[in-house]
């Protein structure tokens, strides 16, 4: 029943064989006859397995790893940005370009009504089969596609919309093409952009949160992240290769990263996490759209009647704040002395 | 290039101090060439062979830059957590720390330059390779908040390998923290300068250091969004020899000036003149 299951959902994908199975011998009569002979109820074993499987999966899905969660997030199952927008919104407008040269296709966006209201709605894209993957670029934007995103969110003020974005990257492009064509600048310039957009922003991470590439189009009034989508500095790979100089220890670096959507919460960085159906959001994309609509909903009820001033406001505050440090005795030394000791060593484990 | 990557040590790593008596000659990065210390030092720590610009210390920044006595430090006692409780992260701190008598890579302060006022920063990459956590992005947004606050302009020399890492999501939102910063100075209309030094990528170079009016940087600097290490993704392309350098920057149009160690003070004199104090007064 599972399709392509990760590693540890294997031992869900061997029930679900032997239900098959059984269900299989239940429906030939003659295979039938020859259980019933044998004194086996069919429809008892099944229901024993069902139930069994149920509990296995609770308990799997209950006690993910970090690891586990970046793969579930990556999961190739997983419903996409235009899979949301299809399921989440009506009469989706999807419009092109940067106005500069190019159309990205990592990046769509678009003008579509969530009930009675009109929005914009963008996000990054990802594609399914090798063909779409490679045209969607794995979802990883280029220059064009974080100045496409602008230039919609530009519109969305002007016309006084709300923003909706779903963020699922692995990362930004950072070829030879992109560095060219001012990746870096163009994350940062919509970074500085959304700071001061009079409309309100709803951001959804809906798989991977991944680095700046993730946030140059994720600076809202209100993030959510699904249950199983992350959120990360640096991919778990990256990670590793930088602190252990070996890629395969990802698992490691994921833990150590503290990247998934329940770390994000507790660090008070995200707004909320939803639940996802049992086995990730791509074992029934319908709930989960649903779910996602109505928080959606919910989060643009409260902001709509906002002014913009009170919400640019709040969002410089939001992400002005974030961050955890300490405010030490100031040494007054001109340029710099030594700290004491003692308060060096206070540093790395005081509260602020 | 001759360097190895952006992390790599040149004036260290390179095995050849070995045999020489400590700190008395160094050998170029650049071009080999072996200088004694203090005239290397006397040429403002850039190689009088090939022009290479070795790192400069943060007094060594100071004193090049700004009128002399000038510089007011503020801020000082801002200091990282370990929110992450990241492996070895607090040991690496704790050494960082003692190693540069800071407590962390950033420092901001009031300065003058030829009697102008401004607000300065400099990066240093020897702390944890100048990587932005949470102090860093407080730092600079605390500097331009005071930049608005004084009407005074905004000065950022910029050395770093990116986001720190062992601060995980809290460092990724220092990109839209100081990015926010840099809005605010946009509103205020106070002028901000930003000045690449080697190295300046990643989450840095996608967040402040891009935002400046006007954007300087130093020769030879390494400069650009991911590391040489995803070299490959260019599938056969062949990279240019000066790839990622503030060269490249500048012929790709992102930055408006490679500007010589030696004619940093002088160029940054001529905006602060051009700016003008009270700039929003006067209008």
């Amino acid at each position: 029943m599972l399709s392509n299951p990760l590693d540890f959902e294997k031992p869900i994908a061997e029930l679900d064989d032997l239900i098959g199975e059984l269900k299989k011998v239940g429906s030939d009569p003659a295979e039938r006859q020859e259980a019933v002979a044998n004194g086996i109820d069919i429809e008892a074993e099944i229901g024993r397995f069902e139930a069994k499987r149920e509990l296995m999966a609770r308990k799997i899905y209950s006690s993910l790893t970090p690891w586990n969660e970046v793969q579930m997030a990556r999961h190739v199952d997983r419903p996409y940005t235009l899979d949301y927008i299809g399921m989440i919104f009506e009469d989706f407008l999807e419009l092109h370009g940067d106005r500069n040269g190019a159309d990205d296709p990592a990046i769509v966006g678009g003008v579509a009504k969530l009930g009675s209201q009109q929005v914009v709605v963008m996000g990054h894209q990802k594609g399914r089969d090798l063909k779409a993957r490679q045209l969607r670029n794995f979802g990883s934007a280029r220059p064009a596609g974080f100045r496409k995103a602008l230039r919609l969110m530009k519109m969305a003020e002007k016309f006084h919309r709300p923003i909706v974005v779903f963020v699922d990257t692995p990362a930004a492009e950072a070829n030879l093409l992109a560095e060219e064509d001012g990746i870096s600048m163009s994350i940062a310039i919509c970074l500085r952009e959304m700071v001061t957009l009079t409309v309100p922003i709803i951001v959804a991470v809906i798989g991977e949160g991944g680095s700046g590439g993730a946030l140059g189009i994720a600076v809202g009034d209100r993030v959510i992240m699904l249950e199983h989508s992350v959120y990360s500095v640096i991919p778990p790979e990256g990670c590793a290769a930088i602190l252990w100089n070996d890629r395969s220890r990802a698992a490691d670096a994921a833990g150590a990263l503290k990247l998934t959507s329940k770390h994000a919460l507790e660090f008070g960085l995200v707004d909320e996490v939803l639940e996802e159906p049992l086995g990730g959001a791509h074992r029934d994309p319908v709930e989960m759209a649903n779910r996602l609509k109505s928080a959606i909903c919910g989060a643009l009820g409260k902001l709509v009647s906002v002014d913009g001033e009170t919400l640019t406001q709040g969002r410089y505050d939001r992400f002005r704040n974030m961050g955890q440090w300490i405010e030490l005795e100031s040494t007054p030394q001109p340029a710099h002395s030594s700290l004491p000791a003692e308060l060096a060593r206070e540093s790395g484990e005081g509260k602020g | 290039m001759a360097r190895g990557g952006w992390f790599s040590r040149p004036s260290r790593s390179d095995g050849s101090h070995m045999n020489m008596p400590e700190g008395l000659w160094t050998k170029c990065p650049g071009c080999s060439e072996i200088t004694f210390a203090r005239d290397l030092e006397r040429n403002l720590n850039v190689c009088p062979k090939c022009g290479y610009h070795h790192r400069l210390s943060l007094s060594a920044r100071l004193a090049l830059t700004v009128d002399e006595g000038s510089f007011e430090e503020i801020d000082s006692g801002v200091a990282s957590q370990d929110p992450l409780s990241f492996p070895d992260y607090s040991t690496k701190l704790k050494r960082d720390m003692a190693k540069t008598s800071m407590n962390d890579g950033v420092t901001t302060g009031r300065a003058t330059i030829e009697g102008l006022p401004l607000i300065l920063g400099v990066a240093d990459f020897g702390f944890m390779g100048g990587s932005m956590g949470s102090v860093a992005g407080e730092k600079v947004v605390r500097a331009m908040e005071t930049g608005v606050k004084e009407n005074k302009p905004v000065v950022l020399f910029t050395a770093s390998g990116g986001a720190r890492m062992q601060e995980g999501l809290f460092s990724l939102m220092q990109m839209a923290k100081t990015s926010a910063g840099a809005s605010k100075l946009d509103r205020a209309g106070v002028p901000y300068v930003v000045v690449l030094t080697h190295p300046t990528t990643a989450g840095v170079y996608a967040s402040y250091a891009s935002l400046g009016d006007i954007i300087l940087a130093e020769p030879g600097a390494t400069v650009g969004f991911a590391g040489l290490r995803v070299g490959n993704q260019n599938m056969g392309v062949k990279l240019p020899d000066d790839f990622q350098t503030s060269e490249f920057q500048f012929r790709c149009g992102m930055v408006d000036l490679v500007v010589a160690r030696k004619e940093m003070r002088a160029t940054l004199a001529r905006l602060l003149a051009f700016f003008g104090e009270g700039t929003v007064d006067a209008q």
